[in-house]
């Protein structure tokens, strides 16, 4: 159920310096929430459509990608038109669908899938391992970049440990119902899963010491710079500014 | 309950930005070294728990047990469930980088005061299973009203919006109420230590 469908690949987007591509990820994301006019909003999706086309990522899988937010998006157009009043663009059966409000659905619409794709495109892009150290190198602090790679490490093996107990109690008969029954084995369940947590995280951590464990994070990975990494770094620097531009100008 | 990307103004998602931020760097501060992987381990379960689909009438419903994590994990809750969230939108694309922030807030601020919640109520026997139902219920409470405000204060037309996810919060209200309280009377049995 959990994988990384994306972080394999050979593009020009995959071999960019992963700190880079974080940083862009961030400016570019929170450049475009923070825009309201289409011509900017289209300028940044036609970027992240070339993203896409530059990072060759499965356009099937992307788009399951997105579905889900998608959902969010359209109880969005089913209720913006209606509640949101302004000019009247059209009247159903009593009903005003207001200008604004199908405007404001659109701008929603497409900011919110631009920045999806950069997520996806930027940052889903590369291992979570890799994505550590690169959090490392941009000096975050130690404990919250060890946190972060203890967590992924052990989703799953949590995960696994879940299965496990699912079959355990399939295998001797429960079914999942609406009943108070079904929800108090599942909250035995839960509680099970942390009761395990918490010993494994004990033997992770005594393990941890005798390996000379001391709150230190030390990555050996090397980001070498690059020119070609730098060029990205300029080009969507100006990207970003571009769209800026188009949206305060 | 995750805010999608691009809905919120940017002064809600700069002002919960800096209060989550500030959040998780109380919690870091605070987490001892040899916590650390506790903490992790922990937060990778919350993720766990948070893909456990559970029936509810025709449909189902996930898990959030924000609220339990807060009574495990008190202040730690807040990275934990931050990095959770972090992990949950690079694989999922629930939620993304700019909603970090007002994401993970919707999810800890319940967490932490579940936690002080459930030490002041942690009297007697009977008390502390009123509390934990209480909490799990309460959690969501919180999450839901945050979620409404984050997107009132974004934008006033949101109204309606805001009202109808805390009405479609109803179930999910009792059902992790229960759960919570089920969990941690269990937990009480099990492993009393985890709930100090």
């Amino acid at each position: 159920m959990i994988g990384e469908p994306f972080a394999s690949g050979n593009s020009l987007i995959h071999r960019t310096d992963p700190r880079i591509r974080l940083i862009v990820a961030v400016l570019f994301s929170f450049t475009v929430a923070l825009c309201f006019h289409f011509p900017a909003l289209l300028a940044s999706l036609a970027a992240a459509v070339i993203l896409v086309l530059l990072a060759r990522l499965n356009p099937v899988s992307l788009f399951r990608r997105l579905l889900p937010v998608n959902g969010f998006v359209l109880l969005l157009w089913l209720f913006l038109p209606w509640t949101w009043g302004g000019d009247p663009l059209l009247r159903v059966s009593g009903l005003e669908i207001s200008r604004q409000g199908v405007t404001m659905a659109a701008i929603l619409t497409i900011k919110c899938n631009v920045i999806l794709m950069l997520l996806v495109t930027l940052v889903s892009t590369m291992s979570f391992v890799t994505m550590g150290h690169a959090l490392h190198r941009l000096r975050l602090p130690d404990r919250f970049v060890a946190l972060f790679v203890l967590t992924y490490r052990y989703i799953f093996v949590i995960e696994q440990e879940y299965e496990r107990i699912i079959r355990a109690v399939k295998i001797r008969g429960f079914v999942p119902r609406t009943t108070i029954h079904s929800y108090r084995t599942y909250a035995y369940i839960v509680g099970m899963l942390f009761v395990r947590a918490t010993e494994r995280a004990e033997r992770v951590y005594f393990a941890m010491r005798c390996r000379g464990y001391n709150g230190r994070f030390h990555s050996l990975a090397e980001f070498p710079s690059s020119r070609s990494a730098f060029l990205f770094f300029l080009i969507m620097i100006s990207v970003i500014a571009g769209v800026g531009y188009l949206e305060w100008r | 309950m995750h805010i999608s990307e691009g809905i919120l103004s940017w002064q809600v998602l700069a002002g919960s930005g800096a209060i989550a931020l500030a959040g998780t760097a109380v919690g870091i501060k605070t987490m001892d070294p040899e916590k650390v992987a506790r903490t992790g381990i922990l937060s990778a379960t919350f993720f766990v728990a948070s893909l456990i689909h559970i029936p509810l009438g025709p449909s189902s419903v996930h898990l959030i047990l924000n609220g339990l994590v807060g009574v495990i994990l008190g202040w730690s809750a807040f990275p934990a469930i931050f990095v959770a969230l972090l992990l949950q939108a690079i694989m999922f694309q629930f939620g993304g980088l700019t909603t970090l922030g007002v994401n993970t807030l919707i999810m800890a601020i319940p967490a932490v005061s579940c936690c002080y919640v459930f030490r002041w109520l942690n009297r007697s026997a009977f008390l502390q299973v009123a509390a934990a139902f209480a909490c799990g219920m309460l959690a969501i409470v919180i999450s839901a009203l945050l979620a409404a405000a984050a997107l009132v204060f974004s934008e006033k037309n949101f109204q309606e919006l805001a009202v109808m996810i805390i009405v479609a919060h109803v179930p999910v209200i009792i059902l992790e109420g229960i759960v919570t309280g089920f969990a941690i009377a269990f937990l009480k049995k099990v492993k009393p230590a985890l709930l100090l």
